[in-house]
């Protein structure tokens, strides 16, 4: 015996070790169980981030948009609609929506200073888009122009990231064009292509990029150009459509937004408010993931409940005997609701393990075509952490009734069994 | 001749005990136990199945509580006391001898003897093993000391037993039928081990026995019949002594 090891965990570490087989079948059950919930949660957690890092790389947390413009409802003060009385105070019963032209941010750049002034602002950048055609002989495609000023903008979006050729630092001359769209166009790097706007505005660019963003849609629909170059096709002269902002921790985006509509009076729009459908398939992906949780966890300790209070009942001779010679019932207590804690460590030592094994194996089995990781998934040495301490925890509370029992026992019927 | 209190390891008085009380069922298994055990005595306790032997023993042992009447060990009154303090007496003071299931499996010959003392200090430490190490030896197990309970015979696991109940120096041994799931031979060599340790240290020893010839070779022979004490004398072939203690 060691003597630095207390009482309890002498006599508890011994019945586990006497019970050796009902040790080791709860042990792999327990082990079972939490592989599946390291497993479930890491590939929840890293499907997860990486539906969020896909959502976010391709759009800023917040745009900034000029107030809509909306159709003032004609008032009836000269009795001139519909013949009314004078003093009727009528108003225009069919009010037209207004459609929405292109316009810019009302002195952009106050705002944008006023932006990077906000704790929690990361990035402003000033942003031109619109609509237009590419066109290149008889071929021409619609696209979403937007102009961008780089040194702003590669730190909002995660552009660079996506070009295959060139690069995504555009200059006045400069067109930073979609895979599909070269493929569609017949162009490749350095060729020409002719964009024009509704507005009339035309510019024939060099292609000085090409980004593959694996999406065909916006492969084949987005352009990216020069700030002023857009500025110029767009008729938009000195003006930015819109501000794109990004902050310190994306999901404050909504509370930002609300901040900024107040202090500015502009159109604020964070990614959470465009994007409730995802969130809502978010909280689906985590509540799914609390229920496996939960029950895995019921079925852990419903498993060491039974194993102990089995042993109770198998050593309920040898609890007599301890008690005869001199241990307390709080000893008693201790030695059965530290085998549940014991049992419940080992049980997640063991499973967290094995649920690194499997997902080693899934990272293996789950490629793209390409051979890429489906989705990267990462093992956070804080799942194991916390699956420690939840397993040890479910294994003392199991253990509590069983232990309750234990201690419970009269040791002279125990002894007569 | 009044004794005094310093000399006295066990008394009784009135000692009641009934089960299933204020059941249609209940029933009194003891009416009025008297009973003093002096220090060093070697008593035996008989009685046929059914007389209350092995309640009395309980209730002696601190193991069980009596509906009514006192119980003192070594001169302090136990009716006050909680769980806790009872389980503390009863590691200090009483030392037991089971008939069966006397030793715990999973560990080994010298670490039974240690687990009073282990229960008691909280962790283990060498003087702890240098005491177990020396009963074990007094014993004569020596050789077995590192061998797991189930690796020894009945004989050498009573005697295991022996030396775990002497290991806190209890006034008192309370042993339920030593001997009565052993061979004749290996019965007499547990028994002759009780009585040179009861000698050696002094230490009181209440037997409870059906065998008559073990009885015999009791100081003290206390026949208990229907929950009462029948007769309590001295054993004349022991202690070549006619004196006999009438109990009313």
């Amino acid at each position: 015996m060691n003597p630095l090891l207390p009482f309890e965990w002498i006599m508890a570490t011994r019945f586990m070790r006497e019970g050796r087989m009902q040790t080791l079948l709860i042990v792999g059950g327990v082990a079972l169980g939490v592989s599946v919930i390291v497993f479930i949660s890491a590939l929840i957690s890293g499907l997860q981030s990486n539906l969020f890092r896909r959502t976010l790389d391709f759009q800023a947390q917040i745009i900034i948009l000029p107030p809509e413009e909306v159709a003032r409802p004609l008032r009836d003060s000269n009795s001139n609609l519909g013949k009314q009385p004078a003093n009727s105070n009528q108003t225009a019963i069919l009010v037209q929506p207004r459609a929405q032209r292109l316009r810019s941010v009302d002195q952009w750049q106050k705002v944008r200073d006023q932006l990077l002034k906000m704790k929690n602002v990361t990035v402003v950048a000033p942003v031109v888009s619109g609509a237009g055609f590419v066109i290149r002989a008889d071929a021409n495609r619609a696209v979403t122009l937007t102009g961008i000023e780089p040194e702003s903008y590669l730190r909002l979006i995660a552009l660079k990231d996506k070009i295959i050729a060139g690069s995504a630092n555009v200059t006045s001359s400069d067109i930073v064009v979609g895979i599909e769209l070269a493929k569609d166009m017949g162009v490749a790097m350095g060729d020409k292509l002719t964009l024009r706007t509704a507005s009339g505005g035309t510019a024939t660019l060099i292609i000085s990029g090409i980004f593959d963003f694996g999406n065909k849609g916006q492969n084949q629909r987005s352009v990216y150009v020069s700030f002023r170059t857009a500025q110029s096709l767009l008729n938009l002269a000195g003006g930015a459509s819109s501000l794109e902002v990004n902050v310190a921790d994306p999901f404050t985006a909504e509370t930002i937004a609300q901040d900024i509509q107040a202090q500015t009076g502009l159109k604020a729009e964070s990614w959470i408010s465009t994007n409730a459908q995802f969130f809502s398939a978010l909280a689906a992906q985590s509540m799914s993931n609390t229920i496996i949780r939960f029950f895995v966890g019921l079925t852990a300790a419903l498993g060491i409940a039974s194993v102990l209070v089995v042993s109770v009942v198998q050593k309920s001779k040898e609890i007599g005997l301890l008690r005869a010679t001199g241990t307390s019932r709080r000893q008693i207590l201790r030695i059965f609701l530290l085998q549940g804690a014991l049992m419940g460590l080992m049980g997640s030592l063991v499973g967290s393990l094995m649920g690194w094994g499997f997902l080693t194996l899934w990272r293996g089995i789950a490629k793209n075509a390409d051979g890429t990781p489906l989705f990267v998934i990462n093992f956070d040495p804080m799942l194991f952490f916390y699956a420690a301490v939840g397993a040890t925890l479910v294994g003392t509370l199991a253990a509590v009734f069983p232990a309750l029992r234990a201690a419970r026992l009269d040791p002279a019927v125990a002894i007569r069994g | 001749m009044v004794e005094s209190d310093d000399a006295i390891t066990l008394r009784l008085e009135g000692i009641h005990k009934a089960y299933g009380v204020g059941t249609p069922a209940e029933i009194e298994v003891l009416h009025g136990v008297d009973l003093i055990l002096k220090r060093g005595e070697f008593a035996a306790l008989i009685g046929p199945s059914g007389s209350g032997k092995s309640t009395l023993l309980n209730i002696i042992g601190l193991l069980d509580q009596p509906s009514a009447g006192k119980l003192f060990i070594t001169g302090q009154p136990t009716e006050q006391l909680k769980d806790l303090e009872l389980t503390h007496l009863r590691a200090s003071e009483i030392g037991f001898i089971f008939q069966f299931h006397n030793l715990l499996p999973a560990f080994t010959a010298l670490e039974n003897v240690m687990l009073p003392r282990l229960a008691v200090l909280g962790h283990p430490d060498e003087a702890m093993r240098k005491r177990a190490a020396e009963l074990i030896d007094k014993v004569g197990l020596t050789p077995w000391a590192e061998h797991k309970s189930n690796d020894l015979s009945g004989g050498q696991q009573q005697r295991v037993a022996i030396a775990r109940a002497l290991v806190m120096n209890p006034a008192l041994v309370l042993a339920d039928e030593p001997t009565g799931n052993l061979d004749t031979k290996s019965a007499d060599s547990v028994f002759d081990l009780m009585r040179d340790m009861n000698k050696i240290n002094g230490t009181t020893f209440l037997i409870v026995t059906h065998d008559p010839r073990l009885a015999q070779r009791c100081d003290r022979i206390i026949e208990l019949v229907d929950g009462r004490i029948a007769s309590d004398k001295v054993n004349l072939n022991v202690l070549k002594n006619d004196d006999a203690i009438s109990h009313e």
